[in-house]
């Protein structure tokens, strides 16, 4: 790949808002130019995807800029990269941007405007997986907080402001201790960069090097605490979860796939990549020192998500909820750093960075599948529903896949992330792993209840005269069954690069 | 006096004289417009004698019996008001008619005002700083007071009341310093706090320096708008007319913070001196950022709000003045009062626009109130994304120079080992978002009060353009002016 090939794939999306914003002023124009916008950038990154060299690994297609940020005292470089961790998360991005773009379809209020800020915070999630400077990578996952202010804000229902606004001010408290964190490592005696990996073909020592066994500004575990709350409440975990369920409950469709899909999962990615990737060998204080910590949060993100996903009577609610539930299994891999008498398998790591991808195409999936019945019947509320299966085969076989996937059938993917997560923390934290393979049974039970409330039962003469869901619906369905059953099938299409990443990202 | 003594002082000497030039057209001509191209295009002599003295001078040159300076240092924060002026006096173009037939005393009160800055900013001498802080000050409190309604008036006598007080007191500060050193020369009296450290004495321990050096901060403080001298600031920002309010809120407080700058980095800038005036300074910041920012959460006028805004980020920048007693090699040293100098260059490009904006917005609507922004989106689109985009630079959001300025200052922090003082900065920040976007929310929910497009001139329009591509080409590319940063502090530490 050429030199600024992801530099294209990142601006791409916001290039395609500039021109929205400088020429279209046709709805429908803008809608078919954004749609083809995000396919175009989506297959540019499969391309990425597939030119992504497995056998030779570490950081491929870096783009660099040495002087952006030259002086003395705060040294920062444009630079952007993918590895084997990042690459599956882009593409995730990649598939759920075109998802979101084409169940906007229907979307009729400010449209020029919606669609720019849907492109622009394509592109900050994009530069937040692909930036390996540490302040780019700030940079771009603040950026992200304005479309997703402005989306729910002005195309939310409900309680959309309050609930906008919650998200921003959770979102920036976490990064405001990112950021704190990222300076005092930063400014640590030796390191004076702000590479989050060593990259030794363009002779970069990134800071996970620099801070092995070093003393730091500020002690290593205050940093990683500062780091962590950041990741923690995008993912997000117990006890800070409480903007999502209402962020989610109130923003458009195409926004809750978008922030379902593809936001949380930046939570993950720093989680592993910084939490997990530069605090294993640090002076005084080891990742794996907090691995119970992790480990219980996650426990207690599996139960309480899902025993609140029980009772709830809102169907995007009740997905939302499923969230912090699925998200916990993520932490939950990740606790197994700390390993069994010195060894650790990746087999933990690798499950919560599968688990990451799965729970992007399901949720996805079920956030677009409820944004079709709440088209139709106007209400989400579940007891006004039920018997839509008769009337609406279409969207119930979407629901059912999704659902399927969600409370972990073989043969779809989200058995597949859960069975490897389960099989790398069991030898680590037995009594937990079990706790929290509870939470596969009562996600059965919420979404087979939710469904047969939902779908089934006897039919609704209430929604006898509207239309099941009609081709272009369908188009953003099939692309995320198709992904969930072929991960599910064959997950090596995403476990292969991922296994790549994260030996490089374990070090002892 | 020489002829060098008037070239040193020259970008000063044609600003007053651009002032009087003002005045004398006035007498002449009737109409009112062709004074302010006068004053703007007029304003291109002290910028170019600003720029040949940047290329022809050594670094230190030092005139007018050693009491006026043209280092890097002063040049930097000339090119800094220079602008502003410049800016406000076209964005002001439109405004300006409210002043009925006074159009050429505002001007050349602009003009004296600013003179008086520069002098501030370039003097090398305690009395110097005061008698150009005095310059500066009064037409200062006459331009607050232009619009002669109740409100106006009253946020005029309140500056000129308060702005006399805080003069006192930094007067017995200087006396203070003056007597503990034996001179009133900002680079002699280091030589003098040496002296003292040389015969075992602790300077800071010496009450008179210690008490010297809080009634200075205090003094200046009033212009920097610092906590708990920040009290005139909403009553002057609602009151006073909105180009005022821009002028004051960006060239007032940077010519102030330049002052405190050298007086703290040259004459006090001892390793032991600076680790006490540091904590001093750390204290204040804490506490001038956390009381503008909460005292703004409640505000309905938008200007009055802004007024608090300007407290918060008075203490912003006050943490990069704080951060001093760094690892004292020299590259760390300077990251402090760089931060500080990048910090209010973007604070100027933004607040600039944000005002601009501002000014575009309620020529037509004639409301300050933030309620009155409703749906302003519709009515304004593109005045409403740059107003927009000022607001979220000051909130600190990528990609503008608002955030790039909090993270050279909060990055200096905890480079002094002031963590504590950036967690408490970035706290902040997070509660700046509450009132900051609830105006872009204002602008961009709510439903309009009126259909009725809302249209701006030309010249405002420049002005607003101008200063919102400052914000995002200096948040994109910051490193020119951060070069330009480096080589001005090099004119107060030495």
């Amino acid at each position: 790949m050429f030199e600024g090939w992801l530099s294209i794939v990142v601006f791409l999306p916001a290039a395609a808002a500039l021109v929205i914003a400088l020429f279209l002023r046709n709805d429908s124009h803008i809608r078919w130019f954004a749609i083809g916008a995000t396919v175009l950038n989506l297959i540019l990154i499969v391309i990425t995807y597939v030119e992504y060299d497995r056998g030779v690994g570490g950081v491929q297609m870096v783009d660099r800029y040495q002087d952006w940020i030259p002086v003395d005292g705060l040294k920062a470089e444009y630079l952007l990269g993918i590895d084997g961790l990042s690459a599956p998360l882009v593409l995730l991005t990649g598939l759920l941007t075109a998802v979101a773009a084409f169940a906007s379809w229907r979307i009729t209020l400010r449209v020029r405007e919606y669609f720019i800020w849907l492109l622009v915070l394509s592109t900050s999630v994009l530069g937040v997986f692909l930036a390996l400077d540490f302040l780019l990578f700030f940079i771009f996952w603040e950026i992200e907080l304005i479309p997703m202010f402005m989306l729910i804000s002005i195309w939310g229902s409900g309680r959309n402001r309050y609930s906008a606004m919650k998200f921003v001010i959770f979102t920036l408290g976490g990064s405001a201790f990112m950021l704190i964190g990222i300076l005092a490592l930063f400014l640590s005696s030796g390191v004076d960069t702000f590479a989050m990996v060593s990259i030794p073909s363009e002779g970069i020592e990134g800071i996970p090097d620099l801070i092995a066994g070093k003393d730091l500004l500020i002690p290593a575990g205050v940093i990683w605490f500062f780091l962590f709350t950041a990741f923690a409440v995008k993912m997000p975990l117990w006890p800070v979860h409480s903007w999502l369920p209402d962020a989610h409950t109130d923003a458009p469709t195409a926004v809750s796939i978008m922030l379902a899909g593809v936001l949380l999962k930046m939570g993950g990615y720093g989680l592993l990549r910084i939490s997990v990737g530069m605090f294993q060998e640090t002076k005084g204080f080891q990742v794996q020192d907090v691995a119970w910590l992790l480990a219980t949060l996650a426990v207690i993100s599996i139960i309480y998500g899902a025993v609140v996903t029980l009772r709830q009577k809102d169907l995007k609610r009740l997905v939302a909820f499923s969230s912090v539930s699925h998200m916990g299994f993520v932490v939950l891999g990740v606790s197994s750093i700390v390993g069994v008498g010195g060894t650790v398998t990746h087999a933990g790591l690798n499950g919560a960075a599968l688990q990451m991808v799965t729970h992007g195409t399901i949720t996805g999936l079920m956030f677009l599948t409820v944004g079709l019945v709440y088209d139709r019947a106007h209400t989400r509320y579940i007891p006004d529903l039920g018997g839509l299966a008769l009337r609406w085969p279409l969207i119930t076989i979407s629901m059912v896949i999704a659902g399927l996937a969600s409370l972990g059938l073989p043969g779809l993917s989200g058995f597949v992330a859960e069975i490897t997560v389960f099989l790398g923390t069991y030898a680590v934290w037995p009594w937990l792993t079990a706790i929290g393979a509870f939470g596969v049974v009562l996600a059965a039970g919420y979404v087979l209840w939710m469904m047969q409330r939902t779908f089934f039962g006897p039919r609704n003469e209430r929604f006898q005269d509207i239309e099941d869901a009609n081709f272009v619906d369908m188009i953003p369905v099939v692309a995320l069954v198709i992904s969930i059953v072929a991960i599910g099938v064959f997950p090596k299409l995403v476990t292969e690069i991922f296994k790549v990443g994260i030996s490089e990202l374990v070090r002892i | 006096m020489t002829a060098h003594d008037l070239w040193l002082l020259s970008p000063e000497l044609s600003v007053a004289g651009l002032a009087v030039l003002v005045i004398i057209v006035d007498l002449i001509i009737d109409k009112k417009t062709p004074l302010i191209w006068l004053a703007a295009v007029g304003l291109l002599v002290p910028l170019g004698l600003t720029l040949a003295l940047w290329f022809n001078t050594p670094e230190t040159e030092i005139g007018v019996f050693g009491t006026v300076t043209a280092d890097r240092f002063a040049l930097f924060f000339h090119f800094l008001l220079i602008g502003t002026t410049g800016a406000v006096i076209i964005a002001g173009a439109t405004y300006s008619k409210k002043f009925v037939g006074f159009q050429g005393e505002f001007l050349a009160l602009v003009l004296f005002s600013v003179s008086g800055m520069m002098l501030l900013v370039a003097s090398q001498d305690v009395i110097t700083a005061y008698v150009a802080l005095e310059l500066s000050a009064l037409p200062a409190a006459a331009l607050a007071a232009f619009l002669r309604t109740d409100r106006s008036l009253e946020a005029g006598l309140k500056f000129l009341l308060l702005s006399a007080l805080s003069s006192a007191v930094l007067l017995y500060g200087l006396v203070y310093l003056y007597g503990a050193t034996g001179t009133t020369d900002i680079a002699g009296m280091l030589d003098g706090i040496n002296g003292m450290t040389a015969n075992g004495d602790r300077a800071f321990g010496s009450s008179a320096i210690m008490l010297g050096v809080v009634m200075v901060v205090a003094g200046f403080g009033f212009k920097m708008a610092m906590a708990p001298f920040q009290m005139w600031v909403p009553d002057v920002y609602e009151g006073a007319p909105t180009p005022v309010v821009a002028f004051l809120s960006i060239a007032s407080k940077s010519a102030a913070f330049a002052i405190v700058l050298r007086v703290l980095y040259t004459a006090l800038g001892t390793e032991g001196l600076a680790a006490d005036w540091s904590t001093l300074i750390a204290i204040l910041a804490a506490i001038t950022m956390t009381a503008g920012n909460l005292l703004a959460l409640s505000q309905r006028n938008i200007k009055r709000m802004l007024g608090y805004s300007t407290v918060a980020h008075a203490g912003y920048l006050l943490v990069g003045l704080a951060a001093v007693a760094g690892n004292s090699d020299s590259a760390d040293f300077i990251a402090g009062p760089q931060g500080v100098l990048f910090y209010l260059v973007a604070y100027a490009v933004t607040n600039l626009a944000v005002f601009f904006a501002i000014i575009a917005i309620t020529n037509t609507t004639g409301s300050d109130m933030i309620s009155g922004f409703a749906g302003m989106a519709r009515r304004a689109p593109l005045l409403s994304v740059l107003l927009a985009l000022g607001l979220l630079s000051l909130l600190g959001i990528p990609p503008t120079a608002g955030f790039l300025g909090k993270i050279f200052v909060f990055s200096a922090a905890v480079d002094s080992g002031l963590a504590w003082l950036a967690i408490i900065g970035v706290i902040n920040s997070v509660v700046s978002a509450f009132y900051y976007l609830r105006v872009v929310r204002t602008m961009f929910l709510d439903e309009p009060d009126s259909e009725e497009r809302v249209t701006a001139d030309i010249p405002v329009w420049a002005a607003t353009l101008v200063a919102s591509a400052g914000l995002l080409v200096f948040g994109i590319a910051p490193s020119s002016l951060l070069e330009f940063a480096r080589y001005a502090v090099f004119g107060v530490i030495t």
